[in-house]
């Protein structure tokens, strides 16, 4: 078990976005948290990666209480995540992108060092690009890149915190089918060495790559299981499946 | 051309040491020369904040007055060697920077301007008050320093050359100090937060802490430019503090260009040429000074030195 959250639950002036939400991760494996628009799915993810503290209910965190930990503290402690809108540093270079999420864990407030001497940390990033086939736009303005490849540099820059736990916001949101199936067998590639959490709101995408699904219906846990599970739930079918959405 | 502007930007301590090398036999007169030094030096200070962490503060002259008014008091009322009140400047400085920092770092956009605005007012408002200490309305008088004593060697601190000698090389250690905080992974950090400060909190950087930091590290520089402005005027007039100065700093950050290193000094020296050079011609030079900011606004928005960057760049 990496994370566990305990009758999670957070309102926003009054609307109850999300409530009472017990749910297990399993190290080691990819678990996708699925469900139709406005079913709390960003919510969970924000309060899941310290954006917001809860309103009610525990995260643990490798059996640590993290509830109310200051969102920059998240990386050094093993977990990083992709926005759902592409978030870059615009104007610096995509080697210097990424160079800026390893020298995260390095060094943060000295101003006695040179930066670009900080030792092993160039290499550091360039290793990333290179498993996420950016090399080759190292020196480009990050902001210059198209969709794709700036989610790509997104992922580097997560990874760059050599995460325990990656979790990632619709990753292909706005992906064109073959971006789609790139970032797919990406995600698989990342999966395979780390525990992975994916907030997906197209069912069929994920439901072929994840060991476990959790579904959210109007803000409360609808479901959990294996894909066969899931598929075979009536709820579910009731409201999702049914609805040919997905 | 490119190959200059790239030049200049590798080795930007060399190129701001020849500068300050030629700048008092091309000004109009060494006083000129060591008036824009200090001010640039203070623009380049306040441009750490507003340029590098993007964070728009109304109340330098708080930063330079404190630094200022703590150099003038070591000499006057303490009669500290030169060098040791030239120290109480940076000094005084950071530490009115973290007083002011720590209540408005938290804020943002025109709420931080308000803040440290308002922060400055209550600074100006004990300098005008502390008569004893500040001399009040009439400002802090008797700052001088005669002879400027290395130990091998003895200097008169009357001789417009001399203090202008002291003045740009306290100087080009502030800029070096400055252009060495923004190649350290603090000064990575900064451009990161700039750039977008939601994806550096993910990557693990303390928002608030470097903000924090930088206003201080930015209120040193200013103090260190007030501590020379005391010297180079042998007096501290209340004005230092005033909330004038405070624009000054805005004006000549964004009249030299806010994204670049060189901006704010070339800034400082393009405002206070129009203020010598124009007040031969009319008493009206501040509208001299209103129209070239104002055109810069309007239609050089990186400014005098961003623009010439600009246009010296490959398309």
């Amino acid at each position: 078990m990496i994370l566990r959250t305990e009758g999670l639950g957070k309102s926003f002036r009054g609307f109850r976005a999300l409530s009472g939400v017990t749910a297990d991760f399993r190290a080691g494996q990819l678990t996708s948290i699925i469900g139709p628009n406005g079913a709390g799915k960003s919510t969970y993810f924000n309060l899941l990666t310290g954006a917001f503290p809860p309103s009610e209910g525990r995260i643990l965190f490798e059996g640590r209480n993290i509830t109310g930990t200051p969102q920059h503290r998240f990386a050094a402690m093993g977990i990083a995540k992709s926005f759902q809108i592409t978030t870059v540093f615009p104007r610096l270079s995509v080697h210097e992108n990424v160079r800026i999420a390893c020298q995260a864990l390095v060094s943060r407030h000295n101003i006695f060092r040179r930066a670009d001497r900080l030792p092993g940390l160039a290499d550091e990033a360039d290793a990333l690009l290179e498993k996420l086939g950016l090399i080759h736009v190292r020196g480009r303005a990050a902001g210059d890149l198209a969709h794709g490849e700036q989610r790509a540099v997104e992922i580097a820059m997560a990874l760059a915190a050599r995460p325990k736990l990656l979790l990632l916001d619709e990753p292909t949101a706005g992906m064109s089918p073959e971006e789609t199936r790139d970032a797919m067998d990406l995600i698989l590639r990342l999966a395979a060495e780390r525990t992975v959490i994916l907030v997906e709101h197209k069912m069929k995408l994920v439901m072929g790559i994840s060991d476990r699904l959790l579904v959210l219906h109007h803000g409360e846990l609808l479901a959990e299981g294996t894909p066969d599970e899931i598929r075979r739930h009536p709820e579910v079918r009731r409201v999702y499946l049914g609805t040919r959405e997905a | 051309m490119q190959g200059m502007f790239d030049a200049v930007a590798r080795h930007r301590v060399l190129a701001a040491l020849a500068v300050l090398a030629v700048l008092p036999f091309v000004a109009p007169s060494a006083a000129l020369a060591s008036l824009i030094v200090v001010m640039g030096l203070y623009a380049l200070g306040f441009n750490l904040l507003f340029g590098y962490a993007g964070l728009l503060s109304f109340g330098h002259s708080a930063l330079i007055g404190a630094g200022s008014y703590a150099c003038g008091i070591a000499i006057v009322h303490f009669g500290w060697p030169w060098w040791a009140a030239i120290l109480a400047g940076p000094a005084a400085g950071g530490l009115v920077a973290l007083a002011m920092g720590l209540l408005a770092v938290r804020t943002r956009g025109i709420y931080f301007a308000m803040v440290t605005l308002a922060l400055s007012q209550c600074v100006y408002y004990v300098a005008l008050k502390a008569e004893a200490w500040t001399g009040g309305e009439n400002g802090l008088r008797g700052v001088n320093l005669t002879t400027i004593s290395l130990g091998f060697a003895e200097f008169s601190g009357i001789d417009p050359m001399t203090r202008y000698t002291l003045v740009a090389s306290c100087a080009a250690l502030g800029l070096a100090f400055v252009s060495r905080v923004l190649r350290s992974p603090f000064g990575a950090a900064l451009s990161a937060l700039r750039e977008n400060e939601a994806r550096a909190r993910a990557c693990g950087y303390d928002i608030d802490r470097i903000r924090l930091q930088a206003f201080v590290l930015s209120g040193m520089v200013s103090g260190l430019a007030g501590a020379l402005y005391a010297i180079q005027l042998s007096v501290v007039p209340i004005e230092t503090m005033h909330y004038a100065m405070s624009g000054m700093a805005v004006m000549m950050a964004i009249l030299g260009g806010m994204n670049t290193f060189f901006g704010p000094f070339l800034g400082a020296a393009i405002f206070l040429a129009i203020e010598n050079v124009g007040a031969l011609w009319t008493e009206h030079w501040p509208l001299l000074a209103g129209g070239v900011f104002m055109a810069c606004v309007l239609f050089f928005r990186e400014g005098v030195w961003g623009t010439l960057l600009k246009r010296a760049m490959p398309r």
